[in-house]
């Protein structure tokens, strides 16, 4: 079998962050090949070099793709040569059918110039079985599910003569029959002579289904290995991966753990739109100053819809449950109020939720505290710069000064404003929803020592992660969330990934475990 | 951080808004290079009369589209409050104040109106206010019965016709008016020293001495020299201190208020804010009430000027406030503009309808050249935000 795809010592920088540092990759064709590299590693990077998303000349190094030297100057150069990539975000249009996406930018026209939709209809219809899907090709694709709407990513990259078929985390928002079903058409298609680049996180599922392995670290190559080779073992990827013992990834924490400081009982939320669709249930939870608390569930399991409906009500509807702060029974109306009880949420998506990317550093910080800034209604500018400056300082945010527009901040650097904005309404408890999502191996340390800091000053912190180990890092007890319903209460010391996904997965219908400890 | 590269710095985050003074300045001079007359004292006062109302629009046009919405509406208010007005002072012929009123209390229910639909149902801005904009000229027609009201007279026309004249007496020139000037340029130099102290205090960056210097000298000679130029007219033009507190006002507000910084962040990242505590909904009905409050000024304003309320006042007035904003650095989405800068992107238009006017250019080319201006003025600041995450 010959190399169909072939990147020289790629490199990319962006002001500040070497975000590849020399890759190489080469791909053989027919095969499936995974990446695997923590978040922040470069995959995503290096595929977006790869699709032409970041043109020739902004990065160094070469493609070369069936033996050919590639400039590609837009995504559109790459899916000409038959490159085509779908992206964790499915890119669909909701109220367009099935057919339109499929053909949306590629629409084949008659002599008139005008499409002629039964034609089309058609075609998509033979896309849809080849990829295995029985729907109408003129059913709108809101109407389908995330599974449905990947195989419809897969036939439009079909549509196009796809070569090189490259999947950025296919799996991560499908269950477990979607997931497989997704595997199957992928070795399907590598029967038909596709080549594949899979990136995925689930260790299991690249062992099932890649030929080789390329494990990028750090803007670096570690090595490709051959998944054919018992020697390659999942311990082996994560090694590579990590490069490092996992003991060092968290810093240590002794911790002092005092008074409870919040207790929530029986929280109950509903679904905002579809009415009696209970999204939390029964959920009764506490935390105590100096404590690190986790919460872990899958996607979907309400994890973020908990803590936004504790803080002020910003989800759901018809809300009932008790809210304690230091003992004493609180109500929480609004975000307003749940800050004037000193509790603090940084949300999970900073650029649509946490940040105006539009303002600077300075105003970022100020905005959830603005009031101890303005005893009378009118802002202490000089004030308001000399705080943004003491949290650059003490938070390591890293930019020349605080006038900087946080849209131009790397994650790991936004994520510290997010901090910064919410430590300086001078919070008892903070909801940190994960706090480390798309930012590097460096800047999370770096995170984690911030809340080390924090509980260290006797603030109590929930960290809401979908990272196993990490939560096992950080945390002193972890709660799990499984649809909708706190299935556990785990102290750091008896817990174990296997038994954190063992109560994460009881399913709605299926009776809790007895509590077996209380801390 | 050293002084250069602070200033540098500095030019480099203003461009958009130092680009627009350049410019601004640019017009000035190659108007009063082609006509003489075009900084006379006559012209200079008459661009303020002129222009007046669109300035007093713009100001609470830029606040509504930093917070991210629009209103198209602002023309008719003017009209409707103009027309009550004259209904209550000519019609009924009562004292000019309660006309002014009776102006300002139909254009706070007129943003309580736009505000609550925005704001509480959830409306776009752009829909509420074309709505109104045809509600409002309805009403107008109907108060008015289709006709013009006309004179005004008296007091009531001395809002924007008259001037603080001859108070202290004059050679030549208006002694009071320069005494008004000056007090202004004291103060003006006053809080820009304070500022500077306050930053040194704080330990940032500021711009050398000699420079400070320069800046305050130049800016008071220009405001000095105008402010001379007006002295040998008619003296200080009334509407021009009702603009100039007005601005100075919505300044502070929109920069130094919780108020203001909340409609930034509506603006800038709605959910955000209100993850962040702010009201979005009540600041979105406060900044519509502000609108339409600042559009019944508007409205005496220019009630006043024309002496009479007429069924067509005010048309395409919505236009111009917005064009002053985008032209000013506003965006398009919201989060981003200034009152300042506003007030510079109105007076461009001002400068170029007036100049144009005074070279006897068709009405047919100045509607095609301000229209081309909106339109470069917004294209540069798309390319300079371009260049800025290009530069990423």
């Amino acid at each position: 079998m010959s190399t169909i795809l072939e990147m020289r010592s790629i490199t990319k920088e962006f002001p500040g962050v070497k975000a590849l540092a020399g890759v190489d990759l080469d791909v053989t064709e027919r095969e499936i090949h995974a990446i695997c590299g923590e978040n922040g590693a470069g995959k995503s990077t290096l595929m977006k070099v790869l699709s032409g998303v970041y043109p020739h000349g902004t990065y160094t190094g070469d493609i070369v793709f069936e033996g050919d030297t590639m400039r590609f100057g837009s995504i559109n150069d790459s899916e000409d040569r038959g490159i085509v990539i779908i992206h964790q975000e499915l890119a669909l249009v909701p109220y367009l059918s099935v057919a339109e996406n499929i053909f949306l930018g590629n629409e084949t026209r008659n002599r008139f110039g005008l499409i002629d939709w039964n034609d089309a209809n058609q075609r998509a219809a033979e896309l849809l079985a080849r990829v295995g899907l029985h729907e109408n090709p003129t059913t709108p694709v809101s109407q389908l599910g995330v599974g449905k709407q990947q195989l419809i990513e897969i036939a439009k990259a079909l549509s196009k003569k796809v070569k090189l078929l490259i999947l950025d985390e296919p799996t991560a928002a499908l269950n477990d029959t979607d997931s497989a079903h997704l595997l199957d058409l992928l070795r399907t298609l590598r029967a038909e002579g596709i080549t594949c680049i899979i990136i995925s996180h689930k260790l299991n599922e690249i062992a099932d289904i890649a030929d080789r392995t390329t494990i990028i670290r750090d803007g670096q190559t570690i090595e490709t290995i051959d998944m054919a080779d018992p020697a390659s073992t999942q311990d082996r990827i994560i090694r590579g991966m990590v490069g490092r013992d996992i003991e060092n990834r968290y810093p240590h924490r002794t911790p002092d753990i005092g008074d409870e400081v919040l207790r929530v009982e029986d929280w109950n939320v509903d679904h905002p739109t579809q009415a009696g669709r209970q999204i939390i249930t029964d959920a009764s939870f506490h935390v105590r100053a100096g404590e690190v608390v986790g919460i872990a569930g899958l996607m979907g399991a309400g994890r973020t819809e908990l803590a936004m409906s504790i803080f002020g009500r910003s989800y759901g509807r018809n809300i009932r449950g008790k809210i304690f702060k230091d003992g004493k029974q609180i109500q929480v109306r609004d975000v307003a109020e749940a800050i004037s009880h000193h509790i603090a949420y940084a949300t999970e998506d900073r650029k649509q939720y946490g940040l105006n990317l539009l303002d600077d550093i300075r105003h970022n910080v100020s905005s959830a505290g603005l009031g101890k800034l303005s005893p009378n209604g009118w802002v202490n500018g000089n004030e308001e710069l000399k705080v943004a400056e003491e949290y650059r300082e003490s938070l390591n945010i890293k930019t020349p000064h605080v006038l900087v527009n946080v849209g131009k901040l790397s994650g790991g650097n936004q994520q510290k404003v997010v901090l910064s904005k919410w430590l300086y309404t001078d919070p008892d408890v903070l909801i940190l929803d994960e706090p480390t999502r798309g930012i590097d191996v460096g800047a999370k340390y770096e995170i984690y020592t911030i809340i080390n800091k924090m509980v260290a000053a006797g603030k109590a912190v929930i960290v809401i992660s979908s990272e196993l180990p990490e939560l096992l890092g950080i945390s002193d007890r972890v709660y799990t969330l499984a649809f909708g319903r706190i299935t556990g209460e785990v102290p750091v010391a008896d817990a174990t990934q296997e038994r954190l996904m063992e109560l994460m997965t009881i399913e709605r219908d299926q009776p809790l475990p007895t509590k077996e400890l209380k801390s | 951080m050293n002084v250069i590269a602070g200033a540098r710095d500095l030019m480099t985050r203003h461009l958009r808004e130092s680009g627009i003074f350049v410019a601004f300045a640019a017009l000035v001079i190659l108007f009063a290079a082609l006509n003489p007359n075009f900084l006379s004292a006559n012209n200079l006062t008459n661009i303020i009369l002129q222009y007046s109302y669109i300035l007093i629009l713009a100001i609470g046009m830029v606040m509504v589209i930093v917070a991210g919405q629009i209103d198209l509406s602002v023309g008719s208010v003017v009209a409707l409050t103009g027309a009550v007005s004259a209904v209550v002072v000519i019609r009924m012929g009562m004292p000019w104040y309660v006309g002014v009123i009776a102006a300002l209390v139909v254009g706070l229910l007129v943003g309580m109106w736009q505000g609550f639909w925005v704001a509480y149902v959830g409306i776009p801005g752009f829909i509420v206010s074309l709505a109104g904009m045809l509600l409002f000229r309805g009403l107008t027609y109907l108060v008015l019965d289709n006709v013009s009201l006309s004179p005004f007279g008296g007091t009531y026309y001395e809002i924007a016709n008259g001037f603080f004249n001859g108070l202290l007496g004059g050679m030549g020139f208006d002694v009071f008016t320069l005494v008004i000037f000056g007090i202004a340029v004291a103060g003006y130099a006053v809080s820009q020293w304070r500022s500077r102290q306050g930053k040194i205090a704080y330990q940032q960056s500021v711009e050398s001495m000699p420079t400070f210097i320069v800046k305050i000298v130049a800016v008071a000679a220009v405001v000095m020299w105008f402010g001379y130029q007006l002295s040998t007219y008619r003296g200080l033009p009334l509407v021009l201190v009702i603009l100039a507190v007005l601005i100075i006002v919505y300044a502070l507000v929109t920069q130094k208020s919780v108020f203001g910084r909340h409609i930034y962040a509506v603006g800038g990242n709605r959910h955000a804010a209100e993850l962040s505590g702010v009201k979005v909904r009540r600041i979105n009905f406060w900044v519509f009430v502000n609108m339409g409050v600042l559009a019944s000024v508007a409205g005496v304003v220019y009630s006043s000027r024309m002496n009479a309320a007429q069924p067509a006042a005010g048309n395409m007035f919505e236009l111009d406030a917005i064009a002053a904003c985008f032209i000013g650095g506003a965006s398009t989405t919201g989060g981003v503009g200034r009152v300042g800068g506003a007030m510079i992107g109105g007076l461009i238009m001002a400068v170029m309808s007036n100049g144009m006017q005074l070279m006897g250019v068709p009405q047919s080319i100045q509607q095609v050249v301000k229209g081309l201006v909106l339109l470069l003025a917004v294209a540069f600041d798309i390319w300079n935000k371009r260049r800025a995450a290009a530069a990423r």
